[in-house]
């Protein structure tokens, strides 16, 4: 693999840059491998680099039935932060923001990883107190997040109006400075150029049918579409299908497949400054750095795996941009489009071993799952090699949805679902 | 946006006049306090959620009022039919299903994007 630098760059524009290589290869699935991972998103791919770095183990399939990051990792809205309300969530999201700063420098290869800040607005009294007890509870727990005026959040935002007479009225926002965007594709490419480097296979194409397993139980591989694969340790990364998987192995999950939607628009000179969210009037926007406003908006109310959302969902959200910025009313959109995200019961996610030995499971990121690509696949490449979970997914367990013990992110209403 | 027939109003009406109440058929353990968390697990947090024919539960909360079951598939959005609550899970007819599975290549991540072949044609002159 050759290292991309200034040097490089430079020398291949000599040369008509035809001394590019592949950045990761096409191989033909072998027999076996010591693990594989099902699903090359993001986090399947983050989860095979962490496990060749961190834990030398380089005998590794990524299986994926579309293309690499063709799934939420190349439909998400991209925003980063940490400013979860629970102890569990916020040491998960904090280490993947402390992974995202190096990220680029790690990979040698360009995330776009920008904090530019991230402003959750509040419109009511009930939002105020909300987020002020979440700024408290995450300055306890070492996690960036301030509470600012309507005038300072207009300072940071200028687009925003905080005109007394809106609908909803901005009162004051938590803002997360060091929160921000990525250049999604970037992270999927990056960690699968990276790991294909230090030998993970990466078989594009290539559907999961089938999870094999002994007469004991444990895990002895998967069929696939372009055959039996076998292995030890299979790691189930598929977001929206993984209740689908998990069923070809007898495990039923807590998890319901929703479709969520996003959109972007005409691109325009840079406007905006940083990327805001609002849980009550429902928006998430932030400005790409080809100039597109990317607009998040809400999951449908009914179960799909259709990857398309209907439009009275995004024509709300349009309407809360609308409202909140109204130097946006006359723009155009562009595209729309929308991903299958796994819900879990309490809104948080479960990166764990499974009943069934060998099987590994990372899933229910629900809406957010972008924003922990790197620790989720650091932490969830520990529980594979090592049998046991890291001590950051070691509340992110299946069994807390039998013993009561939730990470109940709905309830404590941190995030927008 | 889907629209949905509400078996009591007898009318095709837009999703939006509706809210989506989730699974269907799922019995209310009658002994709750008797049974094992392992049961309770089973009823309260885990969920069939298919690929292809799921039962549903609908609240027609913008018009009767009346909560009613649906069978739809889930890829195609496609309902078969929408049912009142207290009847019966429907047994399906192959004829019925076929009538609402979406094509073959419904989502892009099932469909082919590149080939090795057109892979290696990078338009350069040699």
């Amino acid at each position: 693999m050759r290292k991309f630098s200034a040097f490089a760059v430079a020398r291949e524009a000599m040369r008509a840059h035809k001394g590019w290589d592949k950045q990761w290869q096409n191989p033909e699935p072998k027999s076996s491998y010591d693990v594989i991972i099902v699903g090359a998103g993001g986090h399947g791919l983050a989860t095979a680099y962490y496990l060749a770095k961190e834990h030398g183990i380089t005998n590794v399939a990524v299986l994926e039935k579309g293309w690499l990051g063709g799934g939420n990792t190349g439909r998400n809205t991209t925003i980063i932060r940490s400013n979860y309300l629970y102890d569990e969530s916020a040491g998960m999201y904090n280490h993947a923001v402390k992974l995202w700063e190096g990220l680029s420098q790690e990979l040698n290869y360009n995330v776009m990883f920008s904090q530019r800040g991230v402003m959750m607005m509040a419109h009511n009294v009930h939002d105020v107190q909300v987020s002020k007890r979440h700024v408290h509870a995450n300055r306890l727990n070492g996690v960036d997040n301030e509470w600012i005026t309507p005038e300072q959040a207009k300072a940071f935002c200028p687009p925003l109006s905080i005109s007394k007479s809106a609908r909803y009225p901005v009162m004051g926002a938590a803002l997360q400075r060091k929160g921000g965007v990525a250049r999604h594709d970037a992270v999927a490419w990056g960690y699968a150029r990276k790991a294909a480097a230090m030998g993970v296979h990466i078989i594009q194409q290539c559907e999961v049918t089938g999870i094999n397993r002994d007469a004991s139980g444990t895990v002895t591989g998967v069929n696939t579409s372009r055959g039996t694969i076998n292995a030890k340790k299979v790691g189930v990364v598929a977001a929206g299908h993984t209740s689908v998987l998990m069923e070809m192995a007898g495990v039923q999950m807590p998890l319901e497949s929703y479709p969520l939607q996003a959109l972007v628009s005409e691109p325009v000179k840079p406007i905006f400054p940083c990327v805001v969210m609002s849980n009550t009037v429902h928006a998430y926007i932030s400005q790409s750095d080809k100039g597109e406003l990317v607009i998040g908006a809400g999951t449908d109310q009914y179960i799909s795996y259709s990857q398309t959302g209907s439009i009275n969902i995004s024509t709300h959200t349009l309407e809360a941009i609308c409202e909140m910025f109204p130097i946006f009313g006359r723009m155009k959109m562009l595209r729309s489009w929308g991903g299958i995200v796994d819900v879990t019961p309490d809104r948080s996610p479960i990166l764990a071993k499974t009943p069934v030995k060998g099987l590994y499971v990372n899933c229910g990121w629900g809406t957010g799952g972008f924003k922990a690509t790197p620790g989720s696949g650091h932490v969830f490449a520990h529980t594979i090699a090592k049998d046991e979970p890291h001590k950051i997914n070691a509340g992110l367990h299946l069994e807390r949805f039998r013993t009561g013990r939730l990470v109940d992110e709905a309830a404590a209403a941190a995030v927008a679902h | 946006m889907l629209l949905i027939r509400c078996p009591y109003c007898e009318q095709d009406l837009p999703e939006t006049e509706f809210r989506g109440e989730g699974e269907a058929h799922i019995a209310r353990p009658e002994n709750m306090a008797d049974i094992s968390d392992a049961d309770f697990e089973k009823f309260f947090f885990i969920r069939e959620n298919q690929k292809g024919i799921v039962f549903e539960r609908w609240r027609h909360v913008h018009g009767c009022g009346r909560f009613f079951n649906a069978a739809r598939h889930s890829v195609s959005d496609k309902f078969i039919k929408t049912y009142k609550a207290g009847e019966k899970q429907p047994k399906l007819t192959q004829k019925e299903i076929e009538a609402v599975l979406p094509p073959a290549k419904s989502t892009p991540a099932n469909e082919a994007i590149w080939t090795e072949k057109e892979e290696t044609n990078n338009g350069d002159a040699k």
